[in-house]
């Protein structure tokens, strides 16, 4: 059996990077704070690796990615997500297409490190889910994990990887604990989903704080005598499309359910990958339950409002079932019911 | 009293007043309200250049804003309120403590992103420049920002600007010694802010940022000096964040031996030596003042505490125009 030890998910990076730092001595950390942070890493791995950098994110993005291309293996602590948007440029134009344009002669292995979510009221300016932005964005990866063990292995293998990925942390996470195994070689893969709980009625899909939220979901399903399947995407790109389009071929119905606003969002993908590669599996429309097309407001009911809730995403999977299953026993044309439905989307989130 | 008495007594109790909210935030906290960027040892800096301004005047403000709010006549009430949540704060419960804005008083835009305040700055001074919207001739800019933000480089960009375009901005860099978690000399040589500033061409004056009176005088003759000629100003003020980041926060990482040199500099008790030696106050009546700041807050206290939650059918309001 792997050995397994007990811990947050703030230690479950902090492990990860450890590890990773000590297996190559080409890995470094740069952030602001990240040294004062983590004196034991600065001890451990020396002042130059482990570097506080100026109130300056647009630099610190750009020497990643002029150091990647380099020899060396940044990895950028870029504090709370919506930052990202000054080092959006070196990311996105530099690190995303300087490999594509250069014909390939250079690499960018870095990792760029960012907080989103909701859960400490702090508004829109700290609290925004863009990972949909970055997946839009060619050459970069993007992960975003649920649970501390995935934390672990998926920042491991970011680190490993020639490419460059962002990895989302969603704050609400952060303290979080599961078990955690202890092998230096525990690598989770990028682009590989999991499958949380098997079950033969509907997919439930979610990641970082919604997995919680569908599996809540899914318990109660359970007492409607509804078997969800859930799945944790972990990574947003590349998308484990076989894990999702396994599911739906068996369910027949797709429910995808995240913070982030719905607009060109991840759901939008699923549904789009849905309708374009199982579309004789499904029994029901797809839904996405998601954030409203608002930024995230400070006051605690109002943040609240805006995330998806277990008690939504349970009306929401009731409403589809029962109204598939009419139209199943009528022999009806799926789609008359469509408008009915409509309205889970977009402000599932809102209804709970 | 003289008026020159009066205005030294006036900004003594609005630092009083400061002071007093944000100690009552940091009771909010520890009882589970948010967690805010306090400006505890900052008091100077913002009554000193907001009593500079006038009426038609603008502030543009970051993440530790309490106290150029207060100064400028914000109702602590209100801003609690906004701190909680609630619908009768500032902003309705939308912004939380990071980005109170309050546009009728002339407080118009706010950003928690470090350097938000910097890039916005240019657009707000050229508008009054212009003498768009309901701006009056002659009125100014002043933006607020920490020795932090100076190494975005948008700080630059703003002053390049701002120089280029001849905009009638003030530059009010609060040098607090602190970027979050990091020493400013971490991170810039130790004169930077003020070298940089003067590079791009501009006046620059440096001053004590814990001698009220000082930093009135400066941000007194900066003022005069943008709406003479119409073109930008800078200031440096020189002081310390006494307590964290936000609340909460250890400060494990400050050097307790600064940290007790700059307490012994405290800009309130600054003030209150200067006007007792002047036989302008004493003891009793220091405590009076106190009383009655400490009054306004627990009144300012219930009123926000009674204050309605937002609805979350009101969630999508204010998105668009
Ligand atoms: C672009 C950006 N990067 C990082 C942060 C996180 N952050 C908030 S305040 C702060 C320190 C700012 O230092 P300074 O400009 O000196 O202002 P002070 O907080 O000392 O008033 C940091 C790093 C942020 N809000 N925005």
């Amino acid at each position: 059996m792997t050995k397994m030890t007990r811990m947050t998910v703030e230690q479950a990076i902090h492990q990860a990077l450890r590890e990773e730092m000590r297996r190559d001595s080409s890995v470094l950390l740069m952030g602001e704070g990240s040294a004062t942070k983590q004196r034991d890493l600065v001890a451990d791995f020396g002042a130059e690796r482990v570097r506080n950098t100026p109130l300056a994110e647009a630099i610190v993005a750009g020497t990643a990615v002029g150091a990647a291309a380099s020899g060396l293996r940044p990895v950028i602590d870029l504090l709370f997500a919506p930052f990202m948007a000054y080092a959006m440029d070196a990311l996105v134009n530099s690190a995303g297409k300087l490999r594509y344009l250069s014909g390939g002669q250079f690499q960018f292995p870095l990792v760029a490190m960012g907080m989103t979510g909701s859960g400490w009221c702090v508004g829109g300016q700290h609290n925004h889910n863009l990972e949909a932005m970055f997946v839009h964005a060619p050459g970069l990866k993007v992960v975003m994990p649920s649970e501390p063990a995935d934390f672990k292995g998926l920042l491991k293998a970011a680190i490993r990887d020639d490419n460059p990925v962002l990895f989302f942390t969603d704050l609400g996470l952060l303290y979080q604990e599961g078990e955690v195994p202890d092998a230096e070689d525990f690598i989770v893969p990028i682009g590989k989903a999991a499958v949380r709980r098997a079950g033969g009625d509907v997919t439930l899909v979610g990641y970082a704080k919604t997995v919680a939220v569908c599996m809540q979901a899914a318990s109660q399903l359970e007492a409607h005598g509804i078997a969800a399947e859930v799945i944790d995407l972990r990574s947003l790109k590349p998308l484990d499309e076989d894990t999702v389009l396994g599911s739906v071929r068996k369910t027949g119905r797709l429910v995808v359910v995240h913070e982030a606003s719905g607009l060109c969002g991840i759901a939008a993908e699923l549904a789009a990958l849905a309708a374009t590669k199982a579309f004789s599996a499904l029994r029901a429309p797809v839904l996405r339950l998601t954030g409203p097309d608002a930024p995230a407001a400070s006051s605690w009911v109002l943040e609240q409002a805006a995330v998806p809730k277990p008690e939504a995403v349970l009306e929401a999977v009731l409403d589809l079932v029962a109204g598939s299953r009419r139209d199943e026993a009528a022999g009806k044309s799926r789609a008359h019911d469509q408008d009915s439905r409509a309205h889970h989307d977009q402000l599932a989130g809102l209804a709970a | 009293m003289p008026e020159e008495n009066r205005a030294a007594f006036h900004r003594l109790e609005t630092m009083l007043l400061i002071r007093a909210y944000e100690h009552q935030l940091v009771e909010l906290q520890r009882t589970g309200a948010p967690g805010t960027c306090t400006s505890v040892g900052q008091e100077a800096c913002a009554v000193g250049v907001v009593e500079a301004l006038d009426a038609r005047d603008r502030i543009v403000t970051n993440h530790r804003s309490a106290g150029h709010l207060i100064a400028r006549g914000a109702e602590p009430r209100r801003l609690m309120a906004e701190v909680l949540g609630r619908v009768d704060g500032y902003c309705g419960g939308r912004s939380g403590s990071l980005h109170i804005s309050a546009k009728e008083l002339g407080v118009v835009l706010t950003s928690t992103i470090v350097g938000g305040e910097l890039s916005m700055a240019p657009g707000v001074a050229l508008a009054q420049k212009m003498g768009a919207g309901n701006s009056e001739p002659g009125g100014i800019v002043a933006v607020f920002f920490g020795d932090g933000a100076a190494c975005e480089g948008i700080f630059h960009e703003a002053l390049n600007l701002a120089v280029q375009w001849q905009l009638p901005l003030l530059f009010v860099c609060e040098n607090n010694q602190w970027q979050a978690f990091v020493h400013r000399l971490e991170t810039m040589p130790d004169k930077a802010i003020s070298a940089w500033a003067r590079g791009h061409g501009l006046p620059v004056d440096s001053v004590d940022g814990n001698d009220v009176d000082a930093v009135h005088a400066a941000a007194a003759r900066a003022v005069a000096h943008i709406r003479a000629t119409g073109g930008p100003a800078f200031l440096e003020l020189s002081t310390y964040r006494q307590r964290g980041h936000y609340e909460p926060d250890d400060q494990a990482y400050v050097d307790s031996a600064e940290l007790q040199a700059w307490l012994q500099r405290d800009p309130i008790r600054m003030q209150g030596e200067r006007l007792t030696a002047k036989g302008l106050i004493d003891a009793a009546g220091l405590a009076a003042l106190e009383l009655r700041v400490r009054e306004t807050i627990a009144t300012a206290l219930d009123f926000a505490q009674a204050s309605a939650w937002p609805t979350p059918d009101t969630l999508l309001e204010h998105v668009y125009a």
